[in-house]
């Protein structure tokens, strides 16, 4: 199975070594070139330097083959509108588009776009600790 | 009419000003805080601080009373474009005209619905192609001082005012046509005057509006 992920960052770099570790073909896609040295000095996967926006740049990572796409840059809304781009554009079936702003991720979300928000997450997370009443980790242990 | 403006760059703040002096009502949202405290300055009351990709951020410039317009014209095209999906799914704004800086990401505005859009970019090369070579258009006079120029149009066969009388073709404001010359002889042109193939129509136009002139006397091609 292929990939391709869009935005190396902390999440993308991740997210990339963690599906070639699954056994996939990955391509990631980064601005920066400097991004490459997240994936580390064995990185099997392919990689393309350039903007996600940049159709010549998605289609040099392969998303024309691609069955998966991880859309992960530090900007919600580039990552809204590749998102949309690849799932429209290119017909990717799984694609998944990480998205800070909860309202933004939820708009998206109810108009068919696989959105993640990590904000989200960490707010019901947060929330459900404390209501739960669960005490601290170093007393439970 | 309601507009909301989102992005107060030179483009959000002309058209803001514009609007605002053919008597709309506008609210306008820009980020900057630098740029904010300047429009503040001018406009008053109906500029907003705020990231406009924000839905409770247009929500309080009113976006769901909804506006009859929304000009997304921030300088990053994935935002205008976030803004007008909003705009356009959430809100039914119908109408949203989105700004789109780099003219390769025009195609991503039409497949993601957002069709009227406006790109400086190609407007100036679309103006370049006209130009040169200026299809059907002669300049024959320019008072630069004045803003007035004298043009000259051969009408066509095939041109939409072909045989329609002066006085029902809308020429465009700030134009007027003044002679047609016609098998050697000269003709100036009143209301009942018909326009046929052939003819070579002198005109006077103001304030550059002779692309304008021209797409009316000879189409759009």
């Amino acid at each position: 199975m292929k990939a391709v992920v869009v935005g190396c960052g902390r999440v993308g770099s991740a997210v990339a070594k963690g599906l070639v570790a699954h056994g996939w073909q990955v391509t990631a896609v980064d601005q920066n070139e400097d991004a490459l040295m997240r994936l580390g000095a064995d990185w099997p996967g392919g990689f393309v330097i350039g903007h996600g926006m940049d159709t010549r740049v998605l289609e040099e990572a392969g998303v024309t083959e691609a069955d998966a796409a991880v859309v992960a840059t530090n900007g919600d809304n580039t990552n809204l509108v590749i998102g949309q781009v690849l799932q429209k554009r290119y017909e990717i079936g799984t694609v998944v588009v990480r998205v800070l702003d909860p309202a933004r991720a939820a708009f998206y979300a109810e108009r068919g776009l696989n959105t993640v928000c990590p904000t989200q997450t960490a707010i019901s997370v947060l929330l459900d600790t404390v209501r739960s009443g669960a005490p601290a980790p170093s007393r439970a242990g | 009419m309601y507009v909301v403006v989102a992005g107060g760059g030179k483009v959000g703040a002309n058209s803001t000003r514009s609007l605002l002096e053919m008597g709309h009502e506008v609210t306008m949202i820009e980020q900057r805080p630098d740029r904010f405290a300047v429009l503040e300055g001018e406009f008053g009351e109906i500029v907003m601080r705020g990231d406009a990709t924000e839905i409770s951020v247009l929500e309080r410039a009113g976006i769901a009373r909804p506006p009859e317009l929304l000009l997304a014209v921030t300088g990053d095209d994935e935002d205008n474009l976030v803004i007008a999906q909003i705009g356009k799914e959430g809100y039914r704004v119908e109408k949203a005209i989105a700004r789109v800086n780099d003219p390769r990401n025009q195609q991503h505005f039409e497949l993601l619905g957002i069709k009227q859009t406006v790109c400086a970019t190609t407007s100036i090369l679309g103006l370049v192609e006209h130009e040169v070579p200026e299809h059907g258009l002669v300049r024959l006079l320019q008072l630069q001082e004045e803003g007035l120029e004298i043009v000259e149009v051969q009408i066509e066969p095939n041109s939409p005012v072909a045989g329609s009388r002066v006085a029902g073709i809308r020429v465009p404001e700030g134009s007027r046509l003044i002679s047609v010359f016609r098998h050697g002889r000269t003709e100036l042109v009143d209301d009942k005057t018909v326009l046929r193939p052939g003819d070579q129509v002198l005109a006077m136009v103001q304030n550059d509006t002779a692309l304008d002139l021209r797409k009316v006397l000879l189409g759009s091609k």
